[in-house]
């Protein structure tokens, strides 16, 4: 088993990653590799008997990784307490209010409300896998730009909505962006300046 | 969250056996009521067999109608050409309901089977006999706002929150399902059941059954169609009340053909029958759509907190009428 993501990027020798990557090889040494690798060959067509931890495959922000994960982890909590990326925040966790928001394989989802497991095989964006290194993606600039936050809180679930919104064709009026955002809470109340924000992008046309 | 064993089958067979020889195993498809139900302690299965492998997602063209399987998103029978073609009603129905990562996660088969429930449900500090059979109704006399005006008994008072399967009921669709014993159809008007003395079951299904798809019919209902939700905020909240209408209206005026049902006011979705056949033949006008408003709430009755139903229902019944015939 193998934590290192396949394709380290430049940025990956921050100690934040260096953290990340070193509680995650502990946590996999308390799994006995026969253990995992028996559970690997038999997952699709078997109950993974009696083990606690069950292998996982997924390409997050464009890195491929094995993990392995307890099944009742949640998406979220893999993203946030496993792969220590903490920009993708908690809210309810119960699906009300859009904090938790991340595409898989190009849908916008609310992570908390899946088991990690379910997405074997798939590809996972975070807010941190939006900007293009140092260059930030077109919404989050629109999203300064038009002041589309006040404590930020909910920001990245909104702009990952929202790059979703665009790209789905649903931020053809402000009435359309509106009821296409519903499912991101904002209790700061910036609704106005996330829909200028939002139209702002829509109207310049580039690509998101 | 209890620990529970996962599987993920790639055989429709291996799935429903799994499930049918074991009381505690669940199916999971999205995820989206059943992870809920989990974290709060509400249920906790020991064993999830999630369907997700399963080659149940097409949207398919038949012989009459259209064949919706069981996994298809939400999301994607709302955006589908055919649906949309031909009943828009449904798409309405879909995209009234949740959120749009919530519908992109949310498939056919989950969103009929969402539990039927209230908040008293959720509280486990509280008494709930579809939580805990036998331990009394909280909501009997608590605050029963969001609660039932048709078909309840003194056991619960619950209402089915999905908006789809109100849209479904009125289209007349048809439940397939593949279980230890072979197939079976089961129309959508007997999918759900009243909660009488066993409000634990929230449907006719029996262990291990699988929804493998969903039927429905072609008809005429491709233009005078509309899906009032009534909620308290404009969108992403479930129904306090909501109208499924659906008409054929011929050259002058008449109502050919008319379906009606509503949500949020029965332990199931609820089909107006009796009201519907009261439209054919009739004008399309105001009048018409208020005397079968009538008609549909005859036999309502309220609580201490839900009587406000008794006069939106009707309200709604119009507007959607209204709404529907000039679409
Ligand atoms: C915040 C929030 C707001 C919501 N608002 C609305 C709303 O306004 N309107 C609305 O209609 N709904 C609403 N919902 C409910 C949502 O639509 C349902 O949770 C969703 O449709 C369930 O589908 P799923 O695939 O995620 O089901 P799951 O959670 O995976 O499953 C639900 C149940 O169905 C069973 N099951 C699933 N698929 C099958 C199958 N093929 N065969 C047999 N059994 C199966 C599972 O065992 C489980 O018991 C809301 C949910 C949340 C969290
Ligand atoms: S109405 Fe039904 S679900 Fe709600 S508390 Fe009573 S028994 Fe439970
Ligand atoms: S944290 Fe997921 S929707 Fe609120
Ligand atoms: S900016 Fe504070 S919650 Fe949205």
């Amino acid at each position: 088993m193998n934590t290192e993501p396949e394709n380290a990027s430049p940025h990956d020798d921050s100690r934040r990653t260096f953290l990340k990557q070193s509680t995650l090889l502990t946590a996999m040494a308390l799994v006995p590799g026969p253990v995992v690798s028996a559970a690997e060959a038999k997952l699709d067509e078997r109950v993974a008997e009696a083990i606690e931890q069950v292998p996982l495959s997924l390409k997050v922000n464009g890195k491929k990784l094995k993990l392995s994960v307890e099944p009742r982890t949640t998406l979220l909590d893999l993203l946030r307490e496993q792969l220590h990326l903490n920009g993708t925040k908690k809210g309810c966790d119960y699906g009300q209010c859009g904090a938790c928001t991340v595409h898989v394989d190009g849908q916008r989802v609310n992570s908390c409300l899946s088991f990690a497991v379910m997405h074997d095989g798939k590809e996972i964006t975070t807010i941190e896998g939006l900007a293009d290194g140092d260059k930030l993606h077109p919404m989050q600039e629109a999203f300064v730009k038009h002041d589309g936050f006040q404590c930020g809180y909910c920001t990245p679930g909104q702009i990952m909505s929202a790059v979703a919104c665009v790209r789905e064709g649903h931020a053809g009026s402000e009435g359309e962006i509106r009821e296409y955002m519903s499912g991101n809470i904002c209790r700061c109340g910036a609704y106005s300046n996330i829909v200028a924000a939002i139209q702002d992008v829509k109207k310049g046309g580039q690509k998101v | 969250m209890n620990q529970f064993q996962y599987s993920r089958p790639t055989k429709q067979q291996a799935a429903i056996d799994a499930v049918a020889k074991d009381p505690n195993a669940a199916f999971i498809a999205g995820g989206t009521n059943l992870v809920d139900l989990m974290k709060r302690g509400v249920t906790s299965p020991q064993k999830l067999v999630d369907i997700n492998r399963l080659p149940l997602g097409k949207i398919e063209s038949q012989n009459n109608g259209l064949r919706i399987g069981a996994l298809a998103l939400n999301s994607a029978v709302a955006e589908d050409r055919q649906v949309r073609e031909k009943q828009p009603l449904l798409a309405l129905a879909l995209n009234a309901g949740a959120s749009p990562q919530l519908r992109n996660m949310a498939t056919v088969g989950g969103n009929m089977l969402q539990r039927t429930r209230c908040a008293y449900f959720y509280d486990t500090t509280m008494p709930c006999n579809k939580r805990q059979p036998g331990t009394g109704c909280g909501a009997l006399e608590g605050v029963n706002r969001m609660h039932a005006i048709f078909g309840f008994s003194d056991k619960c008072i619950a209402v089915h929150p999905s908006d789809m399967s109100v849209a479904l009921v009125a289209l007349d669709a048809v439940v397939q399902v593949s279980g230890p014993k072979g197939n079976r159809s089961i129309p959508f008007a007997d999918f759900h059941r009243l909660p009488g003395d066993t409000p634990e079951k929230d449907t006719n299904l029996t262990p291990g059954e699988l929804i493998t798809a969903v039927d429905v019919p072609d008809g005429p209902f491709t233009k005078h169609v509309h899906y009032q939700k009534v909620r308290e905020r404009a969108s992403y909240a479930f129904a306090l009340l909501s109208v499924a209408a659906a008409l054929d209206i011929d050259g002058s005026n008449i109502i050919k053909a008319a379906r009606l049902a509503m949500g949020g006011v029965a332990h199931k979705p609820w089909r107006l029958t009796t009201a519907e056949q009261m439209l054919v033949g009739k004008p399309a006008t105001e009048e018409t759509f208020r005397q079968a408003a009538d008609v549909a709430m005859q036999g309502a009755k309220s609580f201490k907190y839900n009587a406000y139903k008794l006069k939106l229902g009707p309200n709604a019944i119009v507007q959607a009428l209204k709404t529907a015939a000039a679409a």
